[in-house]
């Protein structure tokens, strides 16, 4: 009896902190199907004439591509030099090398505010306009670390016996690093890759500081939201919200699903 | 003629601890060297300094007359045969084989015909097309077995090989090991420190014990004849008689007067070995007194006996037939031949 009381309420607990983390989602979601002008209640449908209309604006379009091109080269470039870092720390000694994986991981725990200020300093006294090259750099300093620290979990004794195996039968570091290091943690590297870009992806913050003209997705929908509630944006980002669903899906399946093996 | 592998006063300090202590070794081609000692004692370090994993603080490694000590495993002719195989996971079992000889650049077709035979020596013809998860333990180990053997290395290096093994495959692998050394005509480095392995596939026993060679010899000797305390320790069971020299090959001990070659001076302390299948229980050349039987278990092609002299203050570990009579109590009256007495400083 007790224990059914004590499931109960566990149960409860448990709808409620998803009600409570899922429902602004739902709810987002709900009224892009709506029928109408308006993004509030009554509910009115469902028609996908938000979605149409979402694909067929100009600026919206243009902010996709941005997002995807900053999403993908920022990524590609996190997961890249994450990666060599994460290397050059697990297979070298030399001095202060706890230190320097401490300064690499240390821009994960500095706030985006920062960085896109920083970002924002260091421009203007280059002399340099802001641009979406600028968002990927700032997208680089926030995901590396991440990139970096995926990777180092896997280059672990198991994986640099390999490697040695592979410099015993004459293998040059070049050779090791691309037929035999990549490839065998290949699936943590692609995991890295599909994290960095969900955070590229709905980032606001450095992008918003670091742009002008070429915008990313988030600002489109900040402007736009300025001028009111609009079907038009719960419908973009419903979008979003699925692309970032489907890159977590394909982490949890390349990164977790392998230990469980 | 030159040894194959010679490895010259070799140090390595590491952070103050000396893993090896001036080791020198010589061996000849074809000879399979088996590395043995507890953990700890630096026979991994030293496969490893001969391999180019470790650079060591001070010596010389040479392999076929060449200084290899400034070389890396890439440029060394040696191939290791890792603990856990380290095979990599993503290739087949004919892209483990031949990774060695695409990495030498040896053209295809030629490669195709030589990763075959290698897998036809491991007796693994026709799993070339397999992942390495598809393959067991056992199987494993032959992957990468015949990956460091189609590169024809000077040397294969084998670091505690059957360690992962179980007992039955571990016997039948030894056998293979052996067979397929005769057969290459290569010469095998293999550390472990089971020594029951190593008096199985050696044709060198080299006993390792904090950083230094205590002795190293053929197998027969080391265990028949051991040079130190240490080494008739770790080959096996003996009764060990303390004494000290009293005179020409006279040893004083708590059971008396005994005639053993004592090469050491007068006054040393000492310690006498005999194995226990050498003591008998009739007359013979030493007499070691009378002792009563303690503890006998049967191990099935003869009896492992533990005795004490009456007044207690000398054990004895011997072999009875699987007929005797093992009752507690017994009173044995033990001795030896003189050779199988071998007289070690203490």
């Amino acid at each position: 009896m007790r224990r059914q009381i004590g499931n109960l309420l566990s149960g409860f607990y448990l709808t409620a902190c998803y009600i409570y983390i899922l429902l602004p989602v739902a709810v987002l979601i709900l009224f892009s199907f709506q029928d109408g002008r308006l993004a509030v209640p009554p509910f009115k449908g469902p028609v996908l004439d938000w979605y149409v209309t979402a694909f067929n604006n100009p600026r919206m379009m243009d902010g996709l591509i941005n997002s995807l091109k900053v999403g993908i080269g920022s990524s590609a470039l996190s997961v890249i030099l994450g990666f060599l870092a994460a290397y050059g720390i697990s297979r070298y000694e030399f001095p202060a090398r706890r230190l320097l994986q401490g300064v690499i991981i240390l821009p994960l725990a500095v706030s985006y505010l920062l960085v896109g200020m920083g970002l924002l300093v260091t421009l203007s006294s280059l002399g340099l306009g802001p641009s979406l090259w600028v968002v990927v750099i700032g997208h680089v300093v926030i995901n590396m670390p991440l990139a970096f620290a995926i990777c180092l979990t896997q280059l672990g004794e198991h994986q640099r016996k390999i490697e040695w195996a592979a410099r015993d039968l004459g293998a040059s570091t070049f050779r090791v690093l691309t037929q035999v290091t990549m490839p065998m943690i290949a699936p943590a590297m692609i995991a890295a890759f599909c994290l960095c870009f969900t955070l590229s992806w709905d980032e606001f913050i450095i992008a918003f500081l670091v742009t002008r003209f070429d915008v990313t997705l988030p600002i489109v929908i900040w402007t736009m939201l300025r001028g009111g509630l609009n079907p038009q944006t719960n419908a973009v980002g419903s979008f979003i919200f699925l692309c970032s669903i489907l890159m977590l899906i394909a982490v949890e399946l390349l990164l977790f699903r392998k230990r469980h093996a | 003629m030159n040894p194959h592998l010679e490895v010259e006063a070799v140090s390595k300090i590491y952070n103050a601890v000396t893993a090896l202590d001036q080791v020198s070794l010589a061996v000849e081609q074809g000879g399979y060297v088996v590395l043995l000692g507890p953990s700890g004692s630096g026979k991994t370090t030293l496969l490893s300094v001969i391999g180019g994993f470790t650079v060591p603080t001070s010596g010389r490694v040479s392999i076929a007359g060449k200084d290899v000590t400034e070389l890396s495993p890439a440029e060394r002719p040696t191939t290791t045969l890792f603990q856990d195989y380290a095979l990599f996971p993503h290739m087949s079992v004919a892209g483990n084989v031949g990774f060695g000889l695409k990495v030498r650049r040896v053209p295809a077709v030629e490669r195709e015909r030589r990763i075959a035979a290698a897998l036809d020596l491991v007796g693994l013809a026709g799993y070339g097309g397999r992942a390495i998860h598809e393959m067991s333990g056992g199987q494993r180990q032959r992957v990468a077995l015949a990956r460091a053997l189609v590169v024809e290395p000077e040397i294969l290096l084998l670091d505690e090989p059957l360690g992962a093994l179980d007992l039955n495959l571990r016997r039948q692998m030894q056998d293979e090991l052996l067979a397929l050394q005769r057969r290459t005509g290569r010469t095998f480095v293999h550390v472990t420190h089971d020594q029951e392995e190593a008096m199985a596939l050696a044709s060198l026993v080299v006993v390792m014990n904090k950083g230094r060679i205590e002795d190293a010899g053929a197998p027969k000797r080391i265990y028949e004849r051991p040079a130190t305390l240490f080494t008739a320790t770790f080959m096996g069971e003996s009764t060990q008689i303390r004494g000290r020299v009293s005179g020409t090959n006279m040893v004083e001990t708590a059971i008396g007067l005994l005639h053993g070659a004592a090469e050491q001076l007068i006054g040393t302390e000492v310690v006498l070995i005999v194995r226990p299948e050498n003591i008998r229980t009739e007359p013979s050349d030493i007499d070691l007194g009378g002792a009563r039987i303690r503890e006998a278990t049967f191990q099935g092609a003869h009896y492992r006996v533990l005795a004490k002299t009456e007044r207690g203050d000398q054990d004895f570990v011997l072999r009875l037939p699987p007929n005797s009579v093992v009752e507690q109590g017994r009173l044995l009256r033990l001795s030896c031949r003189a050779e199988n007495l071998v007289v070690l400083a203490r």
